[in-house]
C-alpha cells in the first residue's frame, strides 16, 4: 500500500507509533494499511490534457470495502483521478494517460477492455442528482433491461432491494410509478445511488454528491454511505473536509496533481506528516 | 512542523485572535498559579499569615479563570472545528487549565497548612524541607508554563524527568519527618502539616509534569500519559 515516497514515516515513527498503539491494543495505521486488500491500485499514473500535465506519478492502493475520500484544494487534480477509475476521461478529447489502474489486479487501461462493462463494476454518481427523466421504477429498472433482464419479478426484487439499500423505500414505496423529477433533491441523489447499485457494482465513485444538498440530506447521504461500505468499495471526491472527516476510514491529500499524502482519516486529520496537509486542513497559507 | 507562529498563520484572522486569545489567558492563569504556590511556600518558611490568608482569597480568581478559558475553548471546537495542530492546541490548553486549577488548589492546602503551624506557634525545624522541595517545585512549575509558551518538546522532556528527582527528595523527606515523629510524640502534629504541605508540593510537581505531557502531545501528536519516561523520549526525539 504504498502512496509516492514524502508521506512514508521513517522507521523510528513507526516503532515510536507502535509503542503507542500496543499501549492501546490498537493496530498502527500502517499495520490497518497492511491488513487491508487492495480493491484499486493506482500504478505511476499520469494524465494529460493534450500536453498539459494534470496528474504526476500517482501511486495508490484503495482499500476494498472502506471509504477512501479526496481532498484538496480546486484543481489539485482529485475529480480527474476519480474519473480515471471508470475511465470518464476516455470522453474528453485530448486526454491521455500513462501508467496503469488494476481493478482486482487487471489494467483496466489494457486494449480489449469492455468500458461499459467497466462502468457496471465502477459505478459513479455526480455532484449534481441526475436521475433519468422516467419513473422511479424505470430509473432503477433501466439499468438491467439494457443488459437484456426484462423478467418482472427480477425487476421488482431489484428495484425494492435498490431503493432499501439506499433507504429510499419507505419514503417511495406507494409511489413508484411517479416521475423521479417530482423528488426533493436530497432524494433524486438517493436515487441515483440505488440506480448505480441496481447493478451490483464492486467500487462506487461519488463526486462531491452533497454539494448541492441541505444540511439534513448531507446527513442521510453519508450515513447512507456509512451502510453501502459494507458491500461496496466506496471513493468520494469532497471539497467538505467535516465530511471527509466524518465518512472515510482513509482519505488521500492532493495538491497540484500529485499524492501528498495517504493515511487513515483519524491520523491524518489528528497528526498528519506532511506540512503541506496540515496547512490544508488547518486553513493556513503557505 | 508546530513550532510558537504555528497557530498565528490562518486565513482566518479571527482564527488566529481566538487560538492567541485561549493560549495568552492560559498562561496569564499559569503565571498567577506559579505566584500563589510561591506565596505559600513563603508563608510557612515565614510563618506569614497576612501572606497565607492571601493564597487563600486568590484561589477564587484562578477557578473563575479556568471555566471561563475552558467556555472559549469549546466555543471554539463548535464554531472552528479545528483538525490537527489546532486541535491538538485546544485539547491541550483545556487539559492544562485542569492541572493549572488542581496547583492553585495544593496552593491553597500548603497556605492552610501555614496557618495551622501558625497558630500552634510551633514551627518545626523539618519544616526546612519545605523551602527546599518548594523551590524544586516552583522552578518545574515556572520550566513548565515556560515550554508551554515556546512549544519546546526537549524543555517539556526536562520537566517530565525533574518529576521523578522531586518524587525521590518527597520520600526521603517523608522519611526524616518519620523519624522527628518518632523521637518526640509531642511534635506529631506540627510534623503532620509539614507533611501535608510537602504532599501538595509533590502534587505541583506531578500536575507540572502533566503539563510538560500536554506540550509533547502539542508538538508531536504523542499523548504521552501513562507512558515510561524512556518512551516518552522515544517520541520527542523520532524526527517527525
Amino acid at each position: 500500500m504504498s502512496s509516492s515516497s514524502p508521506s512514508l514515516p521513517q522507521e523510528s515513527v513507526v516503532k515510536a507509533h507502535a509503542l503507542d498503539m500496543e499501549r492501546l491494543g490498537r493496530s498502527t495505521p500502517q499495520q490497518e494499511l497492511a491488513d487491508e486488500q487492495t480493491c484499486l491500485s493506482v500504478n505511476d499514473l499520469s494524465l494529460f490534457y493534450n500536453t498539459k500535465q494534470a496528474l504526476f506519478n500517482v501511486n495508490m492502493s484503495i482499500p476494498r470495502q472502506r471509504v477512501t475520500a479526496f481532498i484538496g484544494p480546486s484543481g489539485c487534480g482529485k475529480s480527474t483521478l476519480l474519473r480515471c477509475f471508470n475511465r470518464m476521461n476516455d470522453l474528453v478529447d485530448g486526454c491521455n494517460i500513462e501508467g496503469e489502474i488494476r481493478l482486482d489486479n487487471s489494467n483496466i487501461y489494457a486494449k480489449g477492455v469492455d468500458v461499459a462493462a467497466l462502468r457496471r463494476r465502477v459505478g459513479m454518481v455526480f455532484q449534481k442528482p441526475n436521475p433519468f427523466p422516467k419513473t422511479i421504477y424505470e430509473n432503477i429498472a433501466y439499468g438491467l433491461r439494457i443488459q437484456g433482464i426484462n423478467k418482472k419479478r427480477i425487476l421488482d426484487e431489484v428495484v425494492e432491494r435498490s431503493l432499501r439499500a439506499s433507504a429510499l423505500w419507505d419514503e417511495v414505496k406507494d409511489r413508484l410509478h411517479d416521475n423521479a423529477l417530482g423528488m426533493s433533491g436530497g432524494q433524486q441523489q438517493r436515487l441515483v445511488i440505488a440506480r448505480t447499485i441496481a447493478v451490483e457494482p464492486e467500487v462506487v465513485l461519488l463526486d462531491e454528491p452533497a454539494s448541492a444538498l441541505d444540511p439534513i440530506s448531507t446527513l442521510k447521504i453519508e450515513e447512507l454511505i456509512n451502510e453501502l461500505k459494507s458491500r461496496y468499495t466506496i471513493v468520494i471526491v469532497t471539497h467538505n473536509m467535516q465530511q471527509a472527516a466524518r465518512v472515510s476510514d482513509y482519505t488521500a491529500f492532493m495538491y497540484m496533481g500529485k499524492l501528498i499524502e495517504f493515511d487513515s482519516t483519524s491520523r491524518l486529520f489528528t497528526n498528519p506528516a506532511q506540512k503541506q496537509t496540515e496547512d490544508y486542513i488547518t486553513g493556513r497559507y503557505g | 512542523m508546530v513550532d510558537k507562529d504555528t497557530h498565528s498563520h490562518h486565513i482566518s484572522a479571527a482564527f488566529n485572535a481566538e487560538l492567541d486569545d485561549i493560549k495568552t489567558r492560559m498562561l496569564e492563569m499559569g503565571g498567577l498559579v506559579e505566584r500563589q504556590v510561591a506565596d505559600a511556600v513563603n508563608a510557612v518558611m515565614n510563618a506569614d499569615s497576612g501572606l497565607a490568608e492571601k493564597v487563600l482569597r486568590g484561589d477564587m480568581r484562578i477557578n473563575d479563570m479556568e471555566v471561563s478559558i475552558d467556555e472559549e475553548c469549546a466555543l471554539i471546537l463548535a464554531r472552528r472545528h479545528p483538525a490537527a495542530s489546532d486541535l491538538r492546541m485546544v485539547l491541550a490548553i483545556s487539559r492544562a487549565l485542569h492541572d493549572l486549577e488542581r496547583m492553585g488548589d495544593e496552593a491553597t492546602k500548603i497556605a492552610e497548612q501555614a496557618i495551622r503551624l501558625i497558630d500552634a506557634g510551633d514551627m518545626p525545624k523539618c519544616v526546612v524541607e519545605v523551602r527546599h522541595i518548594g523551590n524544586h517545585v516552583c522552578n518545574m512549575v515556572r520550566d513548565a508554563l515556560d515550554c508551554f509558551a515556546r512549544l519546546d518538546p526537549e524543555q517539556a522532556l526536562r520537566v517530565a524527568k525533574e518529576d521523578k528527582a522531586v518524587d525521590l527528595e518527597y520520600g526521603t523527606a517523608m522519611r526524616t519527618l518519620v523519624t522527628y515523629m518518632m523521637e518526640d510524640a509531642r511534635a506529631i502534629s506540627s510534623v503532620l502539616h509539614v507533611m501535608w504541605g510537602l504532599r501538595s508540593l509533590e502534587r505541583v510537581g506531578d500536575h507540572a509534569r502533566n503539563i510538560a505531557e500536554h506540550v509533547i502531545y502539542l508538538v508531536k501528536g504523542a499523548d504521552v500519559r501513562h507512558v515510561r519516561l524512556e518512551d516518552m523520549e522515544a517520541r520527542v526525539h523520532d524526527g517527525r
